[in-house]
């Protein structure tokens, strides 16, 4: 009600304002009785506005340059004082010497990292925007602007032209019978194409899938023809390497007893289950759990089963000894606890292929099931309470 | 000559809004102060009054080109032959035949029809003159087709020009909602071209309509299978052939950069007549501009032709 009251208030005024222009002396009396009640109109209106929710500010907060200029420029100021403060030399003061600043004068318990106090440059806190788009007389600087979307509709633009070039040059090349028919093999592995927020990071843009989806089968079709090192260039800035996955396995060191003989220990879990197992490099198959012979831990075949699969995998069924110490959970649980701390234990005794072989096969990968709880007005986690009709 | 007539010459088709859209254009053009009334000019003097000197000026350099008939030798640019080695009056097969469009049509052979060379080379003429007028006059201009096989061409030529292009899929409020979709005070063309006013489902492209609910004048190349009612200057011709779609192309490009020299050709004319003095200004080049006068176009100019009916 606040809003269109004040609106209400601004056109009156305005007309107030009008009359007064043409200000005979009986309309005067009549204004300024009006002017007097809409005062009061506005101070019983008025008392409504803190219950109401500010709309403006549920809008997108735009911010100008000016103030991102300002915001700069206090930020230098204000990264001189704190190295004062912490009594260093202002000119080389990093990034990284006042975030130990700011985490020594403002220490915060916080979980949450992105909580806590924060000091950095202002074109990392404040969202990238882009300028007006056009110069003083309208005409707007980019010859795509009216499309809505000028920097993604330009990159397909310019990968277009690419295409059309090397296939231009291709022409040209059979005409004259110089074409040969060599596709060099492209060093693809290793590497992804951007994400579609990646990209839309880069362009300043939003972006639907199917734009995204064009984008990325027009780079696919320029990297199938043969191109030229300015093309590939092209091509790889929307392309990031992908860490290879293997590397991130830890490999237990190998470990000597007093005979000599080399072992290698681990742990594993599984549900509430924890196993350690110590694998010994030569032995013949006996598997020994708590202390009891495996066969008579374990009498169902299933579990069994499931202590020797790692083995079985890398073909070592009868070349290991194990001792493994294992408590919590049930019987299924445990084998699985100790089936993942023997995979583990077993990665120092094999080359690096295998441990990779034994990755994809999901040895070295703990379950991460673990059992769902009872929520209130049902029966158990997901099982509901018999409905009646009535 | 009465700029009442010289507006009509330059129109040609008799469109109702046209008288009104140069006087528009003058008080849109960007750095002039023309004082609203001589009456309240006592009020507020010292600081808003320019030198007389400059408003005479601007209107020099914008009434000169609407004295001629031709004054950017447009005619010159084609001709009929040119048109039919380009394809041009080739249309589709007499079923796609579109009602309107008989008038251009001249006939049909084996059931395709063919459009008349010579209406489409008076139609082309106005095209042109009224697209440099308008890039004279520092006007935006919008080139817009859907057919994919010519989207890299004319957004190529677009830039070359100088102006700008809309060849992907045209979002609907784009020119009616452009406060809300382009920014709050943008402006928006002042002439659409379009290279194919059907899109790709061969229906009429929305921003036929948009342009003329938002008043902006267009310029299309309209095929047999087209509708050429809402175009304010239709250009009857094939708009699928690719020697058809690059001569039109490349004539739009010639005529917009013509247009742009010419302005500032007339610009550093007049400035150097202002520095000079008001005595030394003689009327600045009341002849019309010499068939030599544009170095970077074509060579050889072609004879006069008999068009000079050319309001239909």
């Amino acid at each position: 009600m606040a809003a269109p009251c004040v609106f209400w208030g601004a056109a009156v005024s305005y007309r107030l304002f009008l009359g007064g222009r043409v200000s005979l002396a009986l309309r005067q009396g009549v204004w300024k009785a009006a002017a007097a009640e809409l005062q009061i109109l506005r101070l019983r209106h008025t008392t409504g506005v803190t219950a109401k929710k500010n709309v403006a500010a549920l809008r997108r907060e735009t911010y100008t340059v000016d103030f991102i200029k300002k915001q700069i420029e206090e930020f230098n100021i204000g990264k001189r004082h704190l190295a004062n403060m912490m009594g260093e030399d202002p000119e080389t003061f990093t990034q990284e010497d006042i975030d130990r600043a700011i985490a020594y004068l403002f220490p915060s318990g916080l979980f949450e990292k992105q909580a806590r106090p924060i000091m950095k440059h202002p074109e990392q806190i404040f969202p990238k925007q882009r300028a007006i788009q056009w110069g003083e007389d309208g005409r707007p600087f980019h010859f795509l602007f009216y499309t809505g979307k000028q920097s993604y509709y330009s990159l397909m633009h310019e990968a277009y032209g690419k295409l059309l070039d090397v296939e231009k040059r291709q022409n040209q090349l059979q005409a004259k019978g110089l074409f040969s028919e060599k596709t060099k093999t492209k060093d693809l592995i290793g590497s992804r194409w951007l994400i579609k927020e990646e990209l839309e990071e880069m362009l300043v843009e939003k972006l639907s899938d199917q734009d995204y989806a064009q984008f990325i089968r027009l780079l696919e079709r320029l990297l199938t023809v043969e191109c030229s090192a300015e093309e590939e260039e092209f091509v790889q800035r929307f392309r990031r390497s992908v860490t290879v996955q293997s590397r991130k396995q830890l490999i237990e060191p190998l470990q000597y007893d007093g005979q000599g003989m080399a072992f290698s220990t681990s742990e594993g879990k599984r549900k509430s289950a924890k196993a350690e197992a110590i694998v010994y490099e030569h032995g013949s198959g006996r598997i020994k759990v708590n202390g009891i012979d495996y066969l008579l831990y374990f009498p169902v075949t299933q579990d069994r089963e499931q202590l020797m699969f790692p083995f079985h995998f890398l073909d070592r069924l009868g070349k290991h000894d194990v001792t493994c110490t294992v408590s919590g959970g049930g019987r299924s649980s445990q084998a699985g606890a100790i089936r993942l701390a023997m995979a583990k234990a077993l990665c120092s005794f094999v080359t690096e292929e295998e441990v990779e072989w034994m990755r994809q096969a999901g040895l070295l990968t703990a379950d991460p099931r673990v059992r769902e709880r009872k929520k209130p007005g049902q029966e158990g986690a997901r099982r509901k309470f018999t409905w009646k009709k009535r | 000559m009465a700029p009442a007539a010289s507006v009509s010459r330059l129109l040609g088709a008799g469109v109702c809004a046209g008288p009104l859209r140069p006087r528009l254009l003058q008080s849109a053009t960007p750095g002039r102060a023309r004082p609203s009334g001589r009456t309240l000019a006592s009020a507020a003097t010292p600081a808003v009054r320019e030198p007389e000197g400059s408003i005479d000026l601007n209107d020099r350099i914008l009434n000169e080109p609407l004295k001629h008939s031709d004054f950017f030798n447009v005619k010159e640019l084609f001709s009929v032959r040119s048109l039919f080695d380009a394809r041009v009056h080739l249309g589709h097969k007499a079923g796609c035949r579109h009602r309107f469009m008989e008038p251009y049509i001249f006939g049909s052979r084996l059931d395709q029809d063919i459009i008349d060379l010579e209406q489409t080379a008076a139609h082309l003429r106005l095209a042109l003159n009224f697209t440099a007028h308008v890039a004279y006059r520092k006007g935006i201009i919008l080139f817009v087709g859907r057919n994919r096989q010519f989207s890299h061409l004319i957004e190529t030529t677009a830039r070359d020009c100088g102006e700008y292009a809309h060849t992907r899929y045209f979002k609907g409020g784009l020119l009616t909602n452009a406060p809300l979709l382009l920014g709050p005070k943008v402006r928006l063309p002042d002439l659409i071209i379009f290279l194919h006013t059907l899109n790709n489902v061969f229906e009429p492209h929305v921003a036929v309509r948009d342009a003329a609910k938002m008043q902006i004048p267009t310029v299309g190349v309209v095929d047999t299978n087209c509708n050429p009612c809402l175009i304010t200057y239709p250009v009857p011709g094939n708009d699928d052939s690719p020697p058809s779609v690059h001569l039109f192309c490349r004539l739009f490009q010639t005529i917009i950069n013509r247009a742009k020299q010419k302005r500032r050709h007339m610009e550093a004319l007049y400035r150097l007549q202002g520095q000079e003095g008001p005595g030394a200004r003689g009327g600045g080049p009341a002849h019309p501009p010499s068939l030599g006068a544009y170095p970077g176009d074509r060579s050889s100019p072609l004879p006069e032709e008999s068009g000079s009916h050319a309001c239909p």
